[in-house]
C-alpha cells in the first residue's frame, strides 16, 4: 500500500475536524471534532511506523514501529485525560449559562 | 487489486462518510454514534495495517470510555433536538472555503513525498502486543509511570471544577 493513500486519508480526516471546529457552535461537537484531528494523527503515525518497520528489520534489536505506536498510546492517555477535564469544563459552563453555545462566551470581549 | 487494497477503500469511505455525518448531523446524539463509527473504522485501519494492540486500545479507550463520556454528558444536559440557535451562514461558508483550500495545500504539499517503503499491510511485528509491551516497560517505563499522574492530576481537576461551589 502506497504512503500518499494514508497521508490524504488522514488529511482529509484531520480538514473535517477542522471545518467542523469551525462550522458548530455547540461546544461538545466542537470538542468531538478535535478528538477527529488527533485520531486522523494517530493513524498517519501507526502508517509511517508501519512504511520504516522494513527498513529497519534489517537492523536487529531496533524496534522504530514500537516506538512510533508507543507514541500512539500517549496520545490516547493525554486524549482521554483532556477529555475527563474539558467536560467537566463544559459541564460547569452549562450550570452557569445554561447552554453550551460558544457564541455566549464572550464576556472577556469587552 | 487485492483484497487488502479493497478493505482499505471501504474503510477509508466508512471513515471520512460518517465524519462528514458526524459533523453535518443537528442532533448531538447522532454525532456522537457518528464518531463511534469513525472511531470503529479507525480501529479497522489499525487491525490492517497490523497494530492489534492499538486496534483494541482505539475500541476500548475511544469508543468505550470517551464516547460513553460524551454521551453521558449530552444526556445529563438533555440536547435532544436541534439547539443551535444562531446560523451564521457567511461565516460557514467561510470556514468551509478556508478550510477546504487548506486542504488544498496541505496535500498538494504532502503528495510528493519520496516513499522509502510501501506500507506494510498484516505483516511486521511492531504492532504485537508483546513487542508493546516490552518496549513500554523497558525503554518508555518513566513516562508510562508520569501518565498515571498526569490521570491522577486529571481526575483531581475533573473533581474540582465540577463540584458545585457552595
Amino acid at each position: 500500500m502506497d504512503i500518499k493513500a494514508y497521508i490524504a486519508l488522514s488529511l482529509i480526516l484531520f480538514t473535517i475536524g477542522i471545518v467542523g471546529v469551525l462550522i458548530r457552535r455547540n461546544a461538545i461537537l466542537i470538542f468531538m471534532c478535535v478528538e477527529l484531528m488527533l485520531n486522523a494523527v494517530n493513524l498517519l503515525l501507526v502508517a509511517f511506523s508501519q512504511m520504516h518497520a522494513v527498513s529497519t528489520a534489517a537492523k536487529a534489536s531496533v524496534t522504530y514501529a514500537s516506538d512510533a505506536q508507543i507514541f500512539v498510546f500517549f496520545i490516547m492517555i493525554v486524549a482521554a485525560a483532556e477529555v475527563s477535564v474539558g467536560l467537566a469544563i463544559i459541564v460547569m459552563l452549562y450550570r452557569n449559562i445554561h447552554s453550551v453555545d460558544v457564541n455566549f462566551l464572550n464576556r472577556l470581549k469587552n | 487489486m487485492n483484497i487488502q487494497t479493497i478493505l482499505f477503500i471501504l474503510l477509508s469511505i466508512l471513515s471520512v462518510g460518517s465524519a462528514l455525518m458526524m459533523m453535518l448531523s443537528k442532533n448531538p446524539v447522532k454525532s456522537i454514534l457518528w464518531l463511534i463509527v469513525v472511531f470503529f473504522s479507525i480501529s479497522g485501519h489499525y487491525v490492517l495495517l497490523n497494530a492489534q494492540f492499538l486496534a483494541v486500545v482505539n475500541i476500548i479507550v475511544y469508543a468505550g470510555a470517551i464516547m460513553v463520556l460524551f454521551l453521558f454528558v449530552v444526556m445529563l444536559m438533555n440536547l435532544n433536538a436541534d439547539n443551535e440557535p444562531v446560523k451564521n451562514y457567511r461565516l460557514r461558508l467561510i470556514a468551509i472555503i478556508s478550510g477546504g483550500s487548506l486542504l488544498l495545500v496541505l496535500l498538494s504539499a504532502f503528495m510528493n513525498v519520496q516513499q522509502a517503503n510501501p506500507v506494510l499491510l498484516k505483516t511486521g511485528d511492531g504492532g504485537l502486543i508483546h513487542v508493546l509491551g516490552m518496549t513500554l516497560f523497558t525503554k518508555y517505563v518513566l513516562p508510562f509511570e508520569i501518565s498515571s499522574v498526569l490521570f491522577l492530576s486529571a481526575m483531581v481537576g475533573a473533581v474540582v471544577i465540577g463540584k458545585k461551589d457552595s
